[in-house]
């Protein structure tokens, strides 16, 4: 094992594009403020002193063509990182990312392909409204073609911008605009890679499987220490991965748990937690001692002030409650 | 049509009479009060972010001049407006309060657009056809084509009487010059253009998107240039000068309720403060070039005209500072007052519909 290093996920996101654009000198950073102000989270911070212009280029508020030129611009060669302020703004690109980028490969029976990296912010909480606080992972990994991934930790953050901008497709890297300040431990190891489609336990447990991504994670994590102390011990399933998606990690912990609660941000309805629900149907039904239960958010467009959007998300506490549900 | 945008600062000058000569001191002075009166609201919302007391505020300081003009150009209340974030004046000068506009800074019950579940500075009112936006910038300008189509649809259907006023004749989008980047804004732009709606499109330009100054956002050097590929009349104006936006604002106004077709009026502003509370300025400009625009302040500017000529006195000045601040504290302390709205309702999945009538 490699030595660590305790950072937050916003050093762990900066450390890993810093180190692959010297490694690599077709890697470019393009995107709304992601230059001379450092982006909007400042992962880039410093960025466009050390690489210049030329590598860290701020661009028009045209979210179409960040990602349409990234595309045409990883055709032609290079490995571009195109940033998204917001997956709320990453709709106005929605043909770029859809029927381009994730198309192309297969479109063109293989003879092009797209290594492109799409960063962005999603999630609510922090009093954005309806149109700024979306949280639509599922909308890009309905799609083959993408790979799209969702950092909790910063050693994913860090190894899954390595991993997305090396592989020769097209990759989501969608961050969590609250987790930023995260730490945690990351591997001094300048080609840590997160697996494409790998998920992990982080938490291990025997009485109910809690399947997540992103900050359900640490809704999950909260509450496990909850029901620790009430004598329940929870399994954590960190999917990494919306796509591809791993089933083998919380299909293995369904059986032994017989247990199981989906954590999401999003929206309820063909959710991540449908999807899940099927697949355990599928390859587990046998072992299932209770029906599955979902945490979303509730079925409204996220309201803005504060008392009801904080009802309106996820928490520690409903997932403790749905839970006892299932037990 | 022109092939050229319309500079209007020297088109003013061979007009034989300026829109802006006819207004009466009487409407000046209420000009200038709306002006006044957003930059002290907007002082305020800045102050609160920084106490903590508000989650957010995007502001629209330095824009006064263009947007109350706007207001005073159209038919206020009737005509569809179509605004975006930073028209706090505009939207004052149309009907929303500065009560209305607390009310959504604090997430209170009785927020005018949405009962608090729209971001502050979404304007929308529907007793006074302002439309709300959604935050990924331009997108209304679509939308604005379409609310533009729908005047021109009804009127050749005779659904609607040419000269009844009390029916909204034309309507107004307005963005930064940052969000002209958008394909959003090219394929409204192009809609009007082509069904020569009743359309305008105000962009005040501020030449910023955020940190990204405008020589890095277009390659031309007025928006307004762009005006003419989608035969849209485009003029440019001074928008620190509220007398020659109004001059602007009107010339675009009559060409729409004369069925003329649409116009871009592009008015050359600035933003002396953050994009909004989220950002710090000092990043990306420097304090030289914020004081220079500063001495161009459109309230500073509208107040020594009217100093100049004997409409304004210092008594009427205090009365109106005074007024300002007893409006403004009063709001603040009415939406801090306010409750917060109530929960179930608004997580209702069936409150996002609407009702549906079944015969």
């Amino acid at each position: 094992m490699a030595e660590t290093k305790r950072m937050t996920i916003r050093e762990a996101l900066s450390q890993a594009l810093r180190e692959e654009m010297y490694r690599d000198e077709t890697v470019f950073i393009m995107g709304e403020e992601v230059g001379v102000w450092g982006g909007t989270y400042a992962v880039t911070r410093g960025f466009y002193d050390e690489f210049g212009e030329k590598r860290v280029r701020d661009t028009p508020i045209a979210e179409m063509a960040i990602v349409g030129a990234g595309v045409g611009a990883a055709m032609a060669g290079l490995r571009p990182v195109s940033e998204l302020m917001t997956i709320n703004f990453a709709f106005l690109a929605l043909d770029a990312i859809v029927n381009h980028a994730a198309k192309i490969h297969s479109m063109f029976g293989g003879q092009f392909k797209v290594p492109l990296t799409i960063r962005t912010t999603t999630g609510g909480g922090r009093q954005l409204g309806a149109t700024h606080s979306h949280s639509p992972e599922i909308i890009f990994a309905h799609f083959p073609g993408l790979y799209v991934c969702c950092p909790a930790m910063a050693d994913d953050a860090y190894g899954m911008i390595k991993t997305a901008i090396r592989n020769d497709n097209p990759v989501m890297v969608i961050e969590h605009s609250t987790l930023y300040q995260t730490r945690g431990e990351v591997p001094l190891d300048q080609d840590y890679l997160v697996p494409v489609g790998e998920s992990r336990i982080v938490r291990e447990g025997k009485d109910v499987t809690l399947v997540s991504f992103s900050k359900g994670v640490h809704w999950c994590l909260e509450a496990a220490d909850i029901l620790a102390k009430e004598g329940i011990e929870a399994e954590i399933v960190d999917l990494r991965w919306l796509r591809p998606l791993d089933t083998s990690k919380f299909i293995e912990s369904f059986k032994k748990t017989n247990r199981m609660v989906v954590v999401e941000e999003g929206l309820p309805q063909f959710g991540v937690g449908a999807e899940i629900t099927a697949r355990v149907m599928e390859e587990a039904f046998d072992w299932m001692d209770a029906p599955i239960k979902r945490v979303t958010a509730e079925d409204v467009p996220l309201p803005y002030s504060r008392e009801i959007e904080q009802m309106a998300l996820p928490s520690a506490e409903k997932v403790v409650k749905a839970v006892k549900e299932v037990l | 049509m022109s092939d050229k945008a319309l500079d209007m600062t020297t088109y003013r000058e061979e007009m034989d009479e300026r829109p802006s000569d006819k207004l009466s001191p009487q409407t000046l002075l209420e000009m200038f009060w709306y002006m006044l009166l957003s930059r002290r609201l907007d002082e305020r919302s800045w102050i609160l972010h920084r106490q903590g007391r508000i989650p957010f505020h995007i502001s629209g300081m330095g824009h006064e001049a263009c947007q109350v003009a706007t207001a005073f150009a159209i038919n206020r209340g009737i005509d569809y407006v179509h605004p975006y974030y930073r028209d706090l004046a505009m939207c004052l000068a149309i009907g929303i309060t500065p009560r209305d506009f607390m009310l959504s800074l604090f997430g209170k019950a009785g927020e005018i657009s949405s009962g608090a579940r729209q971001m502050p500075s979404h304007f929308s009112s529907r007793k006074h056809n302002i439309l709300s936006m959604s935050s990924p910038v331009a997108t209304q300008v679509p939308q604005a084509a379409g609310l533009a189509f729908a005047i021109k649809y009804r009127l050749k259907m005779g659904l609607q009487d040419p000269n009844d006023t009390a029916q909204p004749r034309l309507a107004i989008t307005s963005l930064g010059e940052g969000s002209t980047s958008q394909g959003e804004w090219h394929e409204g732009m192009n809609w009007a253009g082509v069904h020569k709606l009743p359309f305008i499109c105000l962009v005040e330009n501020n030449i910023y998107a955020i940190s990204v100054p405008v020589d890095q956002q277009m390659a031309v050097r007025n928006v307004a240039d762009r005006a003419a590929a989608y035969g849209v009349e485009g003029v440019i104006v001074d928008g620190n000068d509220v007398l020659a936006s109004y001059d602007a604002m009107a010339y675009a106004v009559q060409r729409a309720y004369s069925g003329e077709g649409p116009t871009l009026v592009e008015a050359k502003t600035y933003r002396p403060v953050p994009h909004s509370s989220d950002d710090d300025d000092r990043s990306y400009r420097t304090r030289e070039e914020v004081e220079q625009w500063k001495r161009k302040d459109p309230i500073q500017r509208f107040q020594a005209v009217l100093q100049e000529r004997g409409i304004l006195t210092q008594e009427q000045l205090d009365e109106y500072e005074s007024r300002a601040r007893q409006m403004v504290d009063e709001a603040q302390k009415f939406a801090e007052d306010a409750p917060y709205p109530e929960i179930e309702p608004n997580l209702d999945p069936n409150s996002v519909y609407a009702p549906v009538e079944v015969d």
